[in-house]
């Protein structure tokens, strides 16, 4: 593995992403994908509350109303990016749109593992010691991944719209 | 390489109370149709700063100077109302930022 590399995702004068990450990251992320799919396909895991959060907290039938009209819709869509970024798991170039997929997909896999961990703000000290370190350390590269797709990916944004 | 599993091997979790804090009771229906609703992005611990400010200009258009404002305030507040409208429009808003995996509610203010 070079350490010492350009970033891992690198915006291209032509509007493409340079994907610059070796077999055993794309390995991680594989296995990861798989086990958020498998996550997703049981569709029953406290883990996974984040990614179905109220939207009305305080009103229990209108919440039942809202999750009963885009619970299913969440899951396909997030089951179909999964799909296309696992097809594009080997890519060494992406489009912004394929990263865009690859953020939110990441950002999915920290939301259960942050949530299964139960982090805090104040998390900051690393145990190497602790039973799940190795699942800490995970979520925290994972985190650094995430920073290097946003920052890659703030370049394609359009102008703003709404200046207020 | 072998990786453990991470995801589906931890223990599950407990089922916690929902730590959102809501006030006011909702009104009828017919007293408010006209109250918009606001759509609120709360503070957690697990999404970036950076991821946060990028989704409110992909969803909103925000600039990124008012973005991060917002990003702030859910940070350091702990919420920030990033839309208001129609229930309809509302429910949208918060569909999106649900789909970005953010944490949205909405309700009439």
């Amino acid at each position: 593995m070079n350490l010492f590399r350009k970033g891992p995702f690198v915006l291209a004068s032509d509007g493409t992403v340079t994907v610059n990450l070796d077999d055993d990251e794309r390995g991680l992320l594989g296995h990861v994908f798989r086990e958020l799919r498998e996550l997703l396909l049981l569709d029953d895991d406290q883990g996974l509350r984040r990614l179905y959060p109220a939207a009305y907290p305080n009103d229990a039938e209108r919440d039942a109303g809202y999750h009963a009209l885009v619970h299913g819709e969440l899951l396909e869509k997030r089951l179909s990016a999964l799909d296309e970024v696992e097809a594009t798991l080997d890519n060494t170039s992406l489009s912004p749109e394929q990263l865009n997929l690859w953020m939110t997909t990441i950002n999915e896999v920290r939301l259960v593992l942050g949530t299964k961990l139960d982090v805090s703000e104040d998390d900051t000290d690393f145990d190497p010691e602790a039973p799940n370190a190795h699942a800490v350390a995970v979520y925290m590269h994972l985190g650094w991944l995430l920073e290097c797709v946003v920052s890659a990916l703030m370049g394609t944004l359009p102008e703003p719209t709404d200046n207020n | 390489m072998l990786v453990h599993n991470m995801l589906t091997a931890l223990p599950p979790v407990a089922t916690a109370p929902h730590p959102m804090i809501v006030d006011e009771p909702r009104l009828d229906d017919e007293l408010d149709l006209d109250t918009p609703w606001v759509v609120i992005v709360w503070n957690d611990p697990i999404n970036l700063m950076s991821y946060v400010t990028f989704v409110l200009q992909k969803l909103f258009g925000f600039s990124n100077e008012k973005a991060t404002e917002l990003m702030l305030d859910v940070h350091e507040k702990g919420k920030a109302v990033v839309s208001t409208g129609t229930r309809e429009k509302a429910e949208l808003d918060v569909f999106r930022l649900h789909e970005h995996g953010l944490w949205a509610t909405m309700q009439q203010d």
